[in-house]
């Protein structure tokens, strides 16, 4: 017996030696899984973060101006400001930090279609509370698009309900509640990743269920699927109930921005895949680079290349929709389908081939396997 | 083989300690299992937060009990205390072999072969006299106490094991596995965290070194095992195989439980030293079990009741893995006749299962969001087995059926990657799957396989 142990022990001696004299292969440091990390932290999502939270800032001044003085003119730069705070959004919300989840960012800024008869009761009442979440589709970009575009017809006639009648101060006061917590739900996630929550993220790079890696890929792709290709696109084009849902349409009031949220959220989408610096030209390690590097081992398929190129022929299809959704749908909803078609392409390619690759578990229970 | 040389073997007898042992152990190991598994919270998880729960072919009848599932792991975890201890073991083993089949057979998204490997063995150990020796039956009932017992009876688990390697190293012969080192390849870059290997497990050579070494070693460790002069070396194998695949697979008990069950290979004084060492420290007469009997059946019949059925289950060992040369296909396309044949790390599947209902009376038609029915483990698993696809397009049938669509059809946009090629279709998309019904025929709608894996 203890021969063997003898045996045993100069065997594994001499691989480790072997190792350490001798690499043969792709040299193993190559890949730094731990760089992806930093990259998305550093590069992405916290420059994302800051500058949401800078549009943020400028949204909430811009509501305070117009509730001070609701005129054309204020009307306007708050409308401006909002649609640069909701493409802003788009470059934000498929990041969850156990932050996030806490105080449900994404969906108390973009649950839509909003709940116009709450919103109004809520003004006429005055008894609302948006930290309850059963009031999480009576806040955020979509109600406010719904107060700045939706009230009535012509500009006029909207700002009649912050100047006449007896509501006016309430619908002002809804306004300055809806911006200011906006802002101050942004200014609680971008202070969680500034104050440690950055190293926690980063250090935790191992592998398994709860590492940050597997987390974020398992958070992007339900992103992608139930936020990108099912919300903006799939269910107001009534793949899910069967009949057209035109109002489900995100920015639905405002009805010129639906295509443009929608292409900033897939650009968002695919320069995270790329480790795309945010608002440059410059890119860093993400799961492309994370695919190459396991490419090369394997010799398999280029799927960095395959989901680009889907990514791409989704947007080719995006380019021929209307900039109003809305419109498209009750003009020529093929082109909707015809669009959610490419975007299910990626979700397979996503879920399916790029997991595999990544041997990311799908799954939050670690059980037992073979 | 003669059929006098087959009657002297079968009534030729050894020492009773190597079978002792292996029930203590057996018995102790199980209890560890259960008793892991409940505070894991697994109870919990995989059988009473689902909504849903896939079935065995003809095992429908087999759901979990709510609440009450506690009450089988409990029976199950004290059967094997029972076990250990060699007290009333006849019972303690049928206990704990129906209340552990049973708790397999309430969810198949759960199966694994060594669960399989658990029900068979325990099985098999029914119909063993491993309560001769070391036992408190034996201690308390001098008739049944025997140093001896037949040879046959410790043979059989050596060749339970057997099988089971020797199965294993034959699945692997594959061109998947040996000559593009696949699922390994897929699997050990994803270790980059474990300190020391987690380097060497970017490199290529080293993932056709452990694919090669693994199938070499499934083959040859049975034999190292039963050969006197390589036992002990095998036996250091079989610690470093199992051990390691502890490191890199999250495979729960399985190691220990083959690390231990290897030692019944070895002579007879191994295990009286073991059981001195145990003896010694409880404090227990070890000699007052050495009467130097020999351990009889009850009675002829009893014998050769056990004879015959140890007998028919080796038959239906060695042949049933080979059921899925009766279906056509790629074996790991399709998986027809994949379970229960020792099928071990083979394929790393990922799929995607996208359901389409279809009212065809408004000819209204709409998707359906899996996570509202599975929990994300059984959606991972349905989505890559053909026979849970089914299964679960009739639950969905009768659920749209309670909702007031009376004849719903049910369609699948589903696809597949295997061992990492790129994802193809899997299933028909054009089949109505509630018209299919479930059987053990060729599924003639799982969609080919456009590639071929070579081997057994």
């Amino acid at each position: 017996m203890k021969r063997y142990l003898l045996l045993f022990l100069s065997v594994s001696l001499l691989i480790s030696s072997c190792k350490e004299t001798n690499p043969s292969g792709p040299d193993p440091d190559d890949f730094d899984r731990k760089a992806i990390l930093e990259n998305w932290a550093d590069n992405i999502i916290i420059p994302a973060l800051t500058n949401f939270s800078e549009k943020t800032e400028s949204l909430k001044t811009a509501g305070n101006n117009f509730a001070e003085n609701p005129g054309q003119k204020a009307l306007e730069s708050l409308r401006d400001e909002w649609k640069a705070g909701y493409l802003a959004l788009q470059h934000v919300s498929m990041f969850e930090t156990p932050k996030t989840m806490e105080i449900r960012f994404r969906n108390n800024l973009n649950i839509y279609p909003v709940d116009t008869a709450e919103v109004k009761e809520n003004i006429g009442q005055g008894d609302y509370n948006l930290n309850l979440p059963s009031e999480i589709d009576q806040q955020g970009f979509p109600a406010l698009d719904y107060l700045l575009y939706g009230l009535a017809e012509s500009d006029t006639e909207i700002l009649a309900f912050y100047n006449s009648g007896n509501e006016a101060s309430a619908y002002k006061e809804y306004v300055l509640d809806l911006v200011t917590r906006i802002d101050s739900l942004t200014d609680v996630v971008l202070n969680d990743w500034n104050s440690g929550y950055r190293d926690e993220f980063i250090n935790n790079s191992g592998n398994g269920a709860n590492s940050s890696i597997d987390m974020m890929v398992n958070d992007y792709i339900f992103y992608y699927e139930k936020n990108l290709r099912a919300g903006k696109i799939g269910i107001p084009a009534g793949v899910f109930s069967g009949t057209p849902l035109p109002q489900n349409v995100e920015g639905v009031y405002s009805r010129e921005f639906s295509k443009e949220l929608f292409l900033e959220s897939l650009t968002a989408t695919q320069n995270f895949f790329n480790g795309k610096h945010f608002n440059s030209e410059t890119t860093g390690l993400s799961l492309s680079d994370y695919l190459d590097f396991l490419n090369t081992i394997k010799n398999g398929t280029d799927l960095t290349q395959l989901i680009n190129q889907q990514f791409e022929e989704s947007r080719i299809k995006a380019q021929n929709l209307n900039s109003s959704f809305t419109d498209q749908i009750e003009t020529d909803n093929s082109l909707m389908l015809q669009t959610y078609d490419e975007l299910q392409k990626n979700v397979i390619l996503l879920k399916v081939d790029m997991l595999q690759a990544l041997n990311i578990n799908v799954d939050y229970v670690d059980a037992d396997g073979d | 083989m003669s059929s006098t040389s087959i009657s002297t073997y079968l009534n030729s007898y050894s020492k009773a300690a190597p079978l002792a042992v292996f029930r203590v152990f057996f018995g102790l190991l199980m209890l560890i299992s259960i008793v892991r598994f409940a505070l894991n919270g697994w109870i919990q998880k995989l059988y009473i937060e689902p909504a849903f729960f896939f079935s065995y072919y003809g095992f429908d009848w087999v759901q979990p009990p709510g609440e009450w599932t506690y009450l089988i792991f409990a029976v199950c975890g004290l059967s094997a205390i029972f076990i250990s201890l060699g007290f009333k073991y006849r019972y303690a083993i049928i206990t704990f072999f129906l209340s552990f089949t049973f708790i397999e057979l309430m969810d198949k998204t759960t199966y694994l072969n060594h669960y399989y490997f658990i029900s068979t063995l325990s099985f098999l150990m029914i119909f063993l006299p491993a309560n001769t020796y070391f036992s408190v039956d034996a201690a308390r009932n001098p008739i049944l106490k025997a140093e001896f017992i037949p040879s046959w009876t410790i043979d059989a688990i050596k060749l339970l094991l057997f099988i089971v390697y020797f199965y294993a190293g034959l699945a692997k012969l594959n061109s998947d596995w040996l000559f593009q080192a696949m699922p390994l390849k897929i699997w050990l870059p994803a270790k980059y965290s474990i300190p020391l290997l987690g380097d060497m497990l970017q490199q290529s050579w080293v993932h056709f070194a452990f694919a090669w070494g693994g199938a070499l070693y499934d083959l040859s460790i049975p034999f190292l095992l039963l050969i006197k002069r390589t036992r002990a070396f095998a036996f250091v194998l079989v610690v470093i195989f199992h051990i390691l695949t502890r490191i890199l697979f999250p495979i729960g008990m399985f190691p220990y439980i083959m690390i231990i069950s290897a030692l019944i290979f070895f002579d007879a004084g191994l295990h009286t030293r073991i059981l001195n060492r145990i003896s010694t420290f409880f404090k227990i007469d070890l000699d007052a079990f050495n009467n130097s009997e020999q351990y009889s059946f009850n009675s002829s019949i009893s014998k050769n009741f056990s004879l015959s059925i140890v007998g028919a289950f080796f038959l239906f060992q060695l042949l049933f893995p080979f059921r899925y040369l009766l279906y056509p296909g790629e074996l790991f396309w399709t998986e027809e006749g994949y379970k229960f044949s020792w099928r071990v790390m083979l394929i790393e599947k990922a799929g995607y299962a996208n359901f389409k209902v279809v009212d065809p009376e408004t000819q209204k038609r709409f998707y359906v969001d899996n996570t509202g029915f599975l929990t994300r483990f059984q959606e991972k698993q349905m989505s890559t087995q053909p026979d849970f696809i089914l299964e679960y397009a009739h639950h969905l049938e009768q659920h749209y059926q309670n909702q007031g669509i009376e004849n719903p059809e049910i369609y699948v946009e589903s696809f597949v990657a295997l061992n990492g090629r790129r994802s193809a279709p899997y299933i028909d998309p054009e089949i109505d799957l509630t018209t299919i019904k479930r059987n053990l025929k060729p599924k003639k709608w799982i969609l080919p396989f456009n590639d071929e894996i070579k081997g057994l």
